[in-house]
């Protein structure tokens, strides 16, 4: 996307007039205006240029659409360094923007591991030759994300890597995580864990009668509750900051709302394919379906969905995990697990506001403000001295979704021709728009 | 090329590929008995072969080693006049290199008019078959279909006990990776029989009872009062301290001898779909009675049915008249 020129120039003021503004973190939803000068937001209001806009600013009107912070995807897979045939920096940050995604957190499980300070640099050096979203990333509890050293959590964070997690790999060794938490708080650190118990997890699709019938070796939903209650008792015992990644059953939901009761310092996150799809996408032997965890059964599937609108969980992250066709294109059990999100997550994740699950506010806050404040990161929101990171959306408009439009390198969504409502217009980094849809 | 037309609705068996015995039909199934129960003369003809298939390609590609299936069809393809080429290929060295879709796209450019396959991996023979021109039957995929060998063991029972309708048939042993028990549990519930399952649960798939049986553990209380008993062949390798703890222990409590067999019915008869573990899951002196182990007969029932097979994939073909490599 070519920077449209009106907005490109810095330190010039943009006027967003004609409005519904809206900001999770103040609750504020209403009409309005709101005003960008140079990287930041100025001013915004429903009173705001009501007399009209002043000569020499430069207007966008939202035409009364959505407004509201640039979405914060806390888990993106960038593939670069090691697999850019997959995915690089720069089509990830493409799809991001087209997807709304100003801020995206990317995971650690590239080739090398971003295990040290270099990793961490490398991807800030590649974000800004870029230049379009805000591209941090997570660095690996463990070296090479093996379960058994920890990296210098400390080191890794001065340098800018916003959390830790060791990607798709649960820290397995109780007394390794105990540690992880234990230290971390040195630094007030967060440890994201992909919570499955490897050793229950070596199955493919979710356990039960799908899998029988397949002929698949299926994954229990208990894999992931025995992890997430482990990790708990850990997180009580060392006082630590807990995030679990990727929630896909009832059972672990419920643990996790307990602990969050019990006054512990845990949080948590779901992708929208765990709400909005349950096992039978695999169908026959459909791989584009095949994600780690595994697609649930309609019960746990509709508990994820109840979790998002009651505000257990806190974020909603798109997964993005881009394959290549000859990853995928294979038998279900030797093909590559991993679903590409970042262009279909504003609009699977409104499925629910649309079934009158739950407000577009909450649902916002999910993709926003909350992963921003799980992350410790200075954006999502729309308030005055903020980062002038926009997206404005038609939550209403209906497409039916196309992975050969996506700008993601790979094409490897079980969302093929799946009607959807809601869509991007406009994305805004910094007060600068990196992506405009057609009209 | 243009895809071939779809096979007429009104022949007995409406599809184009024989993938797996879930979902197709008791005429289906019977309409394929019929035509295997009249070939079984020919096998025992002096001068069997037929001449229905000449011109005929049929290629058999095998991904994982077999010795009977595999000679099995080749037979059946030849008694029928057509030209058979049998090839293995190692799935460990295709894994790396040439994917399955392209080996699929290489042997269709050939216009084999059948292509049989067998596939270590669950779900792999549906993924050709949707790739390629020809007919496509599944001669067993991981631990998903094997739809020939559920037919063949179907016309056995059938031809020793008139029909399938209302007999007790126990499926025992390792129900979790076996093809043949998925294929089997589809095929008798369709034509009527009560289906059970003995094995250690190590050894059950999930929720197994939702395909239609019912679940034992205990080998005599699940062999009780049953027509049919059928073994299945354990891997040795999950043998060891992993599913089960040892053989000697596996054979002891689920291993079928005389002294288990007491509690099916006095003539109930004994299959396996081989090759045998003797002394693992059955012991010599039962496999070889003459008077209830039908072993051997199913072996002889599997190359008419896979001549069934072969004929009536192909057969739709020819009054199409659009077979394609002629």
């Amino acid at each position: 996307m070519k920077p449209i020129p009106a907005t490109a120039k810095a330190a010039e003021a943009v006027a967003y007039v004609n409005a519904r503004l809206l900001d999770p973190a103040s609750g504020l939803d209403g009409r309005g205006a709101l005003v960008t000068r140079g990287a930041q937001i100025a001013e915004l209001g429903p009173q705001l240029f009501a007399e009209g806009v002043p000569d020499g600013m430069a207007v966008i009107d939202c035409g009364g659409h959505c407004l509201a912070p640039g979405l914060v995807d806390m888990r993106v897979q960038l593939r670069e360094p090691g697999e850019e045939h997959k995915e690089t920096i720069e089509t990830a940050s493409r799809a991001a923007a087209a997807g709304g995604v100003t801020t995206l957190v990317a995971q650690p499980n590239t080739d090398p591991v971003v295990d040290d300070v270099a990793g961490v640099e490398f991807v800030a050096r590649r974000a800004r030759e870029v230049k379009l979203v805000k591209v941090f990333t997570y660095g690996s509890v463990t070296r090479r994300c093996e379960g058994a050293e920890l990296t210098e959590l400390g080191l890794l964070s001065e340098y800018g890597a916003v959390a830790f997690t060791d990607g798709l790999r649960a820290v397995a060794d109780a007394n390794v995580m105990r540690r992880a938490l234990s230290y971390a708080r040195t630094f007030d650190l967060v440890i994201a864990q992909h919570p499955e118990e490897p050793a229950l997890a070596t199955g493919v699709m979710n356990e039960g009668e799908l899998a029988t019938r397949l002929g698949l070796p299926g994954i229990p939903a208990a894999a992931e509750v025995i992890m997430v209650e482990r990790d708990l008792r850990l997180v009580e015992l060392t006082g630590g900051r807990y995030h679990a990644a990727n929630i896909s059953t009832r059972a672990a939901i419920s643990r996790i709302a307990e602990a969050k009761a019990r006054g512990l310092r845990v949080t948590c996150d779901t992708a929208p394919h765990y709400f909005s799809l349950n096992e039978n996408a695999v169908g026959d032997y459909r791989t584009f379906a095949k994600v780690w965890p595994p697609l649930r059964s309609e019960g746990d599937r509709a508990a994820v969905a109840e979790a998002v609108a009651d505000g257990t969980i806190d974020a909603i992250a798109s997964d993005h995990s881009p394959h290549d066709q000859d990853s995928k294109r294979l038998p279900f059990q030797v093909a590559d697990f991993g679903i590409v999100g970042l262009e279909t997550l504003l609009p699977l994740s409104l499925e629910p506001v649309h079934r009158g699950q739950m407000a577009l506010i909450d649902l916002l806050a999910c993709l926003t403000c909350r992963p921003a404040e799980i992350c410790g990161l200075a954006v999502g929101r729309l308030a005055e001295g903020c980062a002038a990171d926009l997206v404005l959306f038609d939550p209403e408009r209906p497409w039916r979704i196309d992975p050969d439009s996506f700008r993601s390198k790979s094409k490897n969504s079980p969302f093929d021709d799946h009607p959807v409502q809601g869509r991007v217009l406009r994305t805004v980094v910094d007060g600068r728009t990196i992506y405009q849809a057609d009209a | 090329m243009s895809a071939r037309p779809e096979p007429l609705p009104n022949t007995g068996f409406p599809h184009r590929h024989l993938l797996g015995t879930e979902g197709l039909s008791a005429g289906e199934i019977t309409f394929l008995l019929d035509l295997a129960d009249s070939y079984v003369d020919v096998g025992r003809d002096a001068e069997m072969k037929r001449t229905r298939l000449r011109g005929r390609t049929v290629i058999n590609l095998f991904f994982e080693s077999s010795t009977r299936t595999r000679t099995s069809f080749e037979l059946a393809g030849k008694r029928l006049g057509a030209d058979v080429i049998s090839m293995s290929v190692a799935w460990s060295a295709i894994k790396k290199g040439e994917t399955l879709i392209d080996t699929a796209m290489t042997l269709n450019a050939m216009h084999p008019d059948v292509l049989v396959v067998r596939h270590p991996e669950s779900g792999a023979v549906k993924l050709l078959s949707e790739k390629v021109n020809c007919a496509v039957i599944n001669a067993g995929d991981g631990s998903h279909e094997h739809p020939t060998q559920a037919l063949l063991d179907a016309l056995t029972i059938r031809r020793r006990r008139g029909g399938l309708a209302g007999l007790t048939v126990a499926i025992c042993g390792d129900i979790l990776h076996s093809r043949v028990a998925r294929s089997n549990i589809y095929l008798l519930n369709t034509l009527g029989a009560r289906v059970r399952v003995i094995a250690p649960p190590t050894l059950l798939p999930a929720e197994v009872e939702r395909l239609g049986v019912e679940s034992f553990f205990d080998m005599r209380r699940g062999l009780e009062g049953c027509d049919i008993v059928m073994m299945l062949r354990l891997q040795t390798e999950r043998m060891q301290g992993s599913f089960v703890p040892s053989i000697r222990e596996y054979f002891r409590f689920f291993g079928l001898d005389r002294d288990k067999l007491t509690a099916a019915k006095p003539d109930a008869l004994i299959m396996h779909p081989g090759p045998m573990n003797r002394g693992v899951e059955i012991d010599s002196e039962v496999a070889d009675d003459i008077d209830r182990s039908v072993i051997r007969e199913q072996v002889e029932m599997g190359v008419a049915v896979r001549m069934a097979c072969l004929e009536t994939l192909t057969r739709d073909w020819h009054a199409a008249g659009a077979g394609a490599g002629a």
